[in-house]
């Protein structure tokens, strides 16, 4: 029968606080640049020109249906061979977490601009307004309602997916949690508290997500 | 009249969606002042020949005035930029059957959407228009409330005088009481037919054959994107010596 003994991980509260802010870090700075690949990506998939709906188009798909882990070790290993510019692990995590969440928001941008009634681009035009008019002062404030909850569980997912970047040894949550294992031999407490964390962190973020869905469902 | 005397002049409008040929050939001229109602059986193509008047619908072939403003459409065409079409979309008013208010804003912003953001008209001058609008259309107490709060009839009223705050030079009304309950029909009716009473230059489609008869200068029954007839209300609706138009009329007198 196995002992559970938590007391040995006292001592690397330390290590984990630094894990936790690397996690939390990173999650900010690929949220902000998913967001923009995002918008880029959704832009691009409702323009005029068939080159860039296209371009977008593969953008979009290649990084929706790649695993991140196989993108992360690509990018750090294989682009380099390719491009010949070196990146740090950090860089190549934030560079592939950011393409592969912004494949996701993009399709949440997307679907939130296409699901406002094409009644109301219409009336805003027969006012005379012009399209990046209607665009920008009828159709997105209304979408973005409505993109606003999606938008936060991808967000919520975007944490948890950062815990990958410890595979290219970025020091995050699970990097630290690996070290405290080889010291401790105590794999099975380590990984709860790891669990632990986790939810502590995203419970009530997803309750927020949950309150801002109620909050914004209609006007 | 002469044609130049006249508002709106359209000739050889053609439009196709893909290979449904759905306006075939529409000539068409309205006297300034004049209220026109548009009335055919359900796909004979009068909300696509509305939309061709403001825009939405750009025509394959053809050519229309309205106004001063004028467009050749067809090959070797060059199809008017967006400034211009939203320009000349300024000066057609559009009202819809499902009212398509703006549900974020407000009754009074959605009133002083157009002068604001299509006209650059300041804030106060635009407010102090969109009340005027509000109490011509009976509705101001509603001001501040947002769209959903509102009736059907409502709903419709607030869309008139989101249109009117352009001051275009012709009103198109594209089954305007279709989606409302029957006892809020009249409310909506009565603005309309107050505006056609002020001189506003009209295109109604209707299913309301009695609005119609009683409002309209004209009448003009489309049928498979052709116009068949055209002429007072009760040329068209009694004296048609047209089959189509006999049988089509014949339907709503039973009703
Ligand atoms: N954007 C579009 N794309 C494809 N087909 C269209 C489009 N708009 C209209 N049509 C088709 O054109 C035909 C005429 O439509 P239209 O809406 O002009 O008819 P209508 O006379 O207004 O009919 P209703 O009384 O039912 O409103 C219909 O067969 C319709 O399906
Ligand atoms: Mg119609």
């Amino acid at each position: 029968m196995y002992i559970w003994d938590f007391s040995p991980l006292w001592k690397y509260r330390f290590l984990f606080l630094e894990g936790i802010w690397v996690s939390i870090a990173l999650t900010a700075a690929v949220i902000v640049l998913g967001l923009i690949c995002g918008l880029l990506g959704a832009a691009g998939q409702l323009s005029r020109f068939r080159i860039l709906r296209w371009l977008s188009w593969l953008y979009i798909e290649f990084f929706r249906t790649t695993p991140l882990l196989v993108q992360l070790v690509w990018v750090y290993y294989a682009l380099p061979i390719l491009s010949g510019v070196e990146l740090s692990a950090i860089s190549a995590a934030v560079l592939s977490l950011s393409l592969y969440g912004g494949s996701f928001y993009a399709e949440v941008i997307r679907g939130g601009i296409v699901s406002i009634d094409p009644g109301q681009s219409e009336a805003g035009l027969a006012l005379g307004l012009t399209p990046s008019r209607v665009m920008r002062r009828i159709v997105l404030p209304q979408a973005f309602k409505r993109m606003i909850p999606p938008l936060m569980n991808q967000s919520i997912l975007m944490f948890k997916n950062t815990s990958l970047v410890s595979i290219l040894a970025v020091p995050d949550i699970l990097y630290q949690a690996q070290r405290a294992t080889m010291d401790t031999y105590r794999p099975l407490e380590v990984y709860t508290a790891v669990a632990l964390i986790y939810v502590a962190i995203l419970l009530p973020l997803t309750a927020l997500a949950k309150f801002m869905e109620r909050r914004l469902k209609e006007y | 009249m002469s044609a130049d005397a006249q508002m709106i002049s359209v000739s050889g409008i053609h439009k196709s969606f893909d290979d449904h040929h759905v306006l075939k050939g529409i000539d068409l001229g309205i006297d300034k002042g004049e209220v026109v109602a548009l009335v055919g059986p359900s796909g004979s193509g009068k909300s696509t020949l509305l939309r061709c008047l403001n825009l939405l619908v750009i025509p394959d072939r053809g050519e229309m005035r309205i106004g001063s403003d004028r467009f050749v459409f067809g090959p070797g065409a060059r199809l008017p930029g967006t400034r211009t079409q939203a320009n000349f979309r300024a000066n057609t008013g559009m009202v819809f059957q499902h009212f398509n208010l703006f549900p974020h804003l407000s009754v009074i912003e959605n009133v002083m959407e157009g002068p604001r953001y299509a006209k650059g008209m300041g804030r106060e001058a635009a407010k102090a228009k969109a009340c005027a609008l509000l109490i011509k259309v009976g509705l101001q107490d509603k001001a501040a409330a947002k769209p959903n709060q509102l009736s059907g009839g409502q709903k419709q009223r607030v869309a008139i005088a989101r249109a009117l705050a352009m001051e275009p030079a012709v009103m198109l009304f594209d089954e305007a009481t279709s989606a409302l309950d029957p006892e809020l029909v009249s409310e909506v009716l009565s603005v309309m037919r107050e505006l056609a009473a002020e001189g506003m230059t009209m295109i109604i489609v209707t299913h309301e054959m009695s609005f119609a008869r009683d409002v309209a200068d004209k009448m003009i029954f489309m049928r498979d994107g052709q116009i068949v007839e055209q002429g007072s209300p009760a040329e068209v609706m009694d004296h048609s010596k047209n089959p189509s138009a006999q049988s089509f009329f014949s339907n709503f007198r039973q009703a």
